[in-house]
């Protein structure tokens, strides 16, 4: 999909994978890619629907603290300036922090690095291990003690 | 132009929880019996846990709150007024769609809190009464628990427990160590195949709708069985206000269809089953020259003593891997601190729910958004040490009425159709502080008990409970009540109201097992009434 079809901006867009590489970087020894993946951050964008305005405000932030273009900053400047932002509480850095989570905590090579299966949880569902009753001996010798009325 | 439609002998506003049951119950009448619904059908398949964008759904068209989630069915709510948010879902089965499923009853002593505490009012009806409605409830709608809990009456779910899980296993430890009362929980999701349903495979993902079918709402359970004997549903109409004749009794509703055409649709008895926010919002749009103040509110209760039901979380971490989302989102309760103790500081009192987990995407948004896990080279390492190691307290609180804290007609905000929009008022008294905090203390003193580090405290939700109760209390006095003890308006006697919105206190627990009961003695109560109905 083109950038442009979700109503970013190619430079919006730009801005975005970087910020997302800074947020989550990729990491060999958990053996997971950074949030700036072509697949993850192709997934961002695909799925920002309702959450595009805020999405837009944020990057807009980005870019006004940034001076101009944010993906064109060096490494130390650019990281430094992904971090005041995201240090902001305001809606649309929490919305846009929360875009880029769903997709990357969906993405098969994370989910496989949490020791879990990718995929929808139904129909496949989980298998819960086995109860031991014998926890509630203790509460059974317990009396009544709701308050009769 | 208005399309006038055929009267009909019975006009049901609402096809959740006690709408559906009230359809269901009032059908062997063999009466005309109409259902007005303002959401749709909901088909198993739209469920989130169909789609690997499970978790992110829920926070956009699966959010709980209906002005976050929009959907074109949705009403909007104006609670910027409200230190608590409420919750709700419209569609045939209405919350019970969206819910957790946990169905604990109210205890005999809530019927009694003036009697008992000095606080409050005392219900017209007692817990007793309830208890018939109660079993057959728990037959019908399918719920799974175990008998010979010593904190509760004595009931007889007809499914066993949900498993405990690693979590549920290690909250258990923690209580026995601490010498507390825990229990499984009453929740209405099938643990074996009943009547006809798929039993639970542990999707884990339950709140918003089950794509198993195994958790139980009104739309799988007494809305096929109403169909079936003959109650017609209507979906996608939203009705705007409920008219009166010269006598000053109900004739109809107006209501508005899925393309907006305005329709009238008389009826000889109505019943209100719209929940305790939709509920006082037609009541209160319903204003003519005899009823200036909205219809039913003589007393000007109507809208008044919204119960809420304040919840805090206290959140901690445990070294061992515990189910996250694996499995029912509950699978015991404490009643501990339900009972009043004076010494507490606070009269009334709480239970105590222990919940599992969250999925990894949920885990991740609320660590950053509380700073426990960081952006940058940290987040992977800090998200691990979160992830699938959670255990989470809640603490439901009584929540008692207070006529300051209530619903009202938003002055700007409308619906799609132009309808005034509710406005939620509501503030915590100190006597529910001081409960909370009593609360919090124990629920921190239980997750250290567990060995968990990290305990974090929300003292209230954006999305939890909102449970929507107390806005037509029912009572005998016309000057202190909106409806009568069998839930007949004192004021027009053809208008009945059986939602959440006719109790008089709030209990600590969740609403729908008693909200279903009592919607089952009401259309008792009137089918052995119905020579003299009106009367």
């Amino acid at each position: 999909m083109h950038p442009d079809d979700t109503g970013l901006t190619a430079t919006e867009a730009r801005d975005l994978r970087r910020l997302a590489g800074f947020m989550i970087p990729a990491d060999p020894a958990f053996g997971v890619p950074g949030a700036d993946d072509p697949a993850i951050i192709q997934d961002v964008i695909a799925t920002l629907r309702r959450d595009t305005a805020d999405v837009k405000l944020a990057l807009a932030a980005l870019a006004e603290l940034a001076g101009g273009s944010f993906a064109d900053l060096d490494d130390a400047a650019a990281e430094a300036v992904a971090m005041r932002l995201l240090a902001e509480n305001a809606k649309p850095v929490l919305v846009l922090g929360r875009v880029v989570l769903s997709a990357y905590y969906r993405d098969d090579r994370v989910v496989r690095s949490l020791g879990r299966e990718p995929g929808a949880p139904f129909p496949r569902g989980h298998v819960m291990p086995p109860t031991d009753w014998s926890l509630l001996d203790p509460v059974k010798t317990r009396e009544p003690f709701w308050r009769k009325a | 132009m208005t399309i006038t439609h055929d009267t009909v002998d019975v006009l049901i506003i609402g096809a959740g929880a006690s709408g559906a049951v009230m359809a269901w119950s009032l059908a062997d009448t063999r009466m005309r019996i109409l259902c007005l619904e303002q959401g749709d059908w909901m088909k198993p398949t739209d469920y989130p846990a169909n789609g690997r964008d499970w978790e992110a759904r829920r926070m956009t068209d699966w959010e709980i709150h209906p002005s976050r989630r929009a959907r074109e069915t949705d009403y909007p709510v104006n609670d910027d007024n409200s230190v608590m948010k409420v919750a709700n879902f419209c569609g045939v089965g209405g919350g019970t769609v969206f819910w957790t499923a946990h169905f604990p009853r109210l205890h005999p002593s809530d019927f009694r809190v003036k009697s008992l505490d000095g606080v409050a009012e005392d219900w017209p009806i007692s817990y007793w009464d309830l208890a018939p409605w109660f079993e057959q409830n728990d037959r019908f709608f399918g719920v799974a628990g175990l008998p010979g809990d010593p904190g509760v009456p004595d009931r007889n779910p007809p499914m066993p427990p949900v498993p405990l899980g690693r979590t549920g296993a290690a909250y258990a430890r923690a209580m026995n160590r601490l010498g507390w009362h825990w229990w499984p929980s009453d929740i209405a999701i099938a643990t074996e195949e009943y009547e006809g349903r798929a039993k639970c495979i542990n999707l884990g993902h339950c709140t918003p709708g089950c794509a198993q079918g195994a958790k139980s709402g009104a739309d799988i359970t007494y809305w096929p069985a109403a169909i079936r004997a003959g109650v017609e549903l209507r979906t996608r109409c939203r009705v705007r206000e409920i008219t009166t004749n010269d006598q000053g009794m109900a004739s109809g509703v107006i209501y508005y269809d899925f393309e907006g055409n305005e329709h009238f649709q008389p009826a000889e008895v109505v019943i209100l089953a719209c929940n305790g926010v939709g509920t006082p919002r037609i009541l209160l749009n319903s204003t003519s020259g005899r009823f200036p103040n909205g219809l039913a509110n003589s007393s000007g209760l109507v809208g008044r003593n919204l119960m809420l039901h304040p919840w805090p979380q206290v959140r901690g971490y445990v070294e061992e891997e515990m189910d996250a989302d694996r499995g029912p989102m509950t699978s015991i309760w404490s009643k501990q601190f339900y009972e009043t103790d004076p010494s507490r500081g606070f009269l009334r009192g709480y239970t105590l729910q222990f919940a599992r987990g969250t999925g990894p995407v949920t885990e991740a948004v609320q660590g950053a958004a509380a700073g426990a896990i960081p952006w940058g080279p940290g987040h992977h390492a800090a998200f691990r040490r979160h992830f699938a190691h959670r255990l989470v307290v809640g603490i439901a609180c009584d929540d008692l009425p207070e006529e300051h804290n209530r619903v009202t007609l938003d002055p700007v905000l409308t619906d799609s159709h132009g309808i005034p929009a509710p406005k939620i008022d509501y503030t915590l008294s100190a006597n529910t502080a001081a409960m909370m905090e009593h609360g919090i203390a124990r629920a921190t003193e239980i997750l250290e008990a567990t060995g968990a580090t990290g305990i974090t405290t929300s003292r209230t939700l954006l999305n939890s409970p909102g449970h929507l109760l107390g806005t037509c209390r029912m009572g005998t006095d016309p000057e202190r009540s909106v409806v009568n003890p069998w839930g007949r308006s004192h004021d027009v006697k053809n208008l009945f109201i059986v939602d959440g919105s006719i109790w008089v206190t709030g209990g600590g627990v969740n609403p729908t097992s008693t909200i279903q009961a009592l919607a089952l003695y009401i259309a008792d109560q009137m089918k052995q009434r119905l020579a003299t109905l009106f009367d």
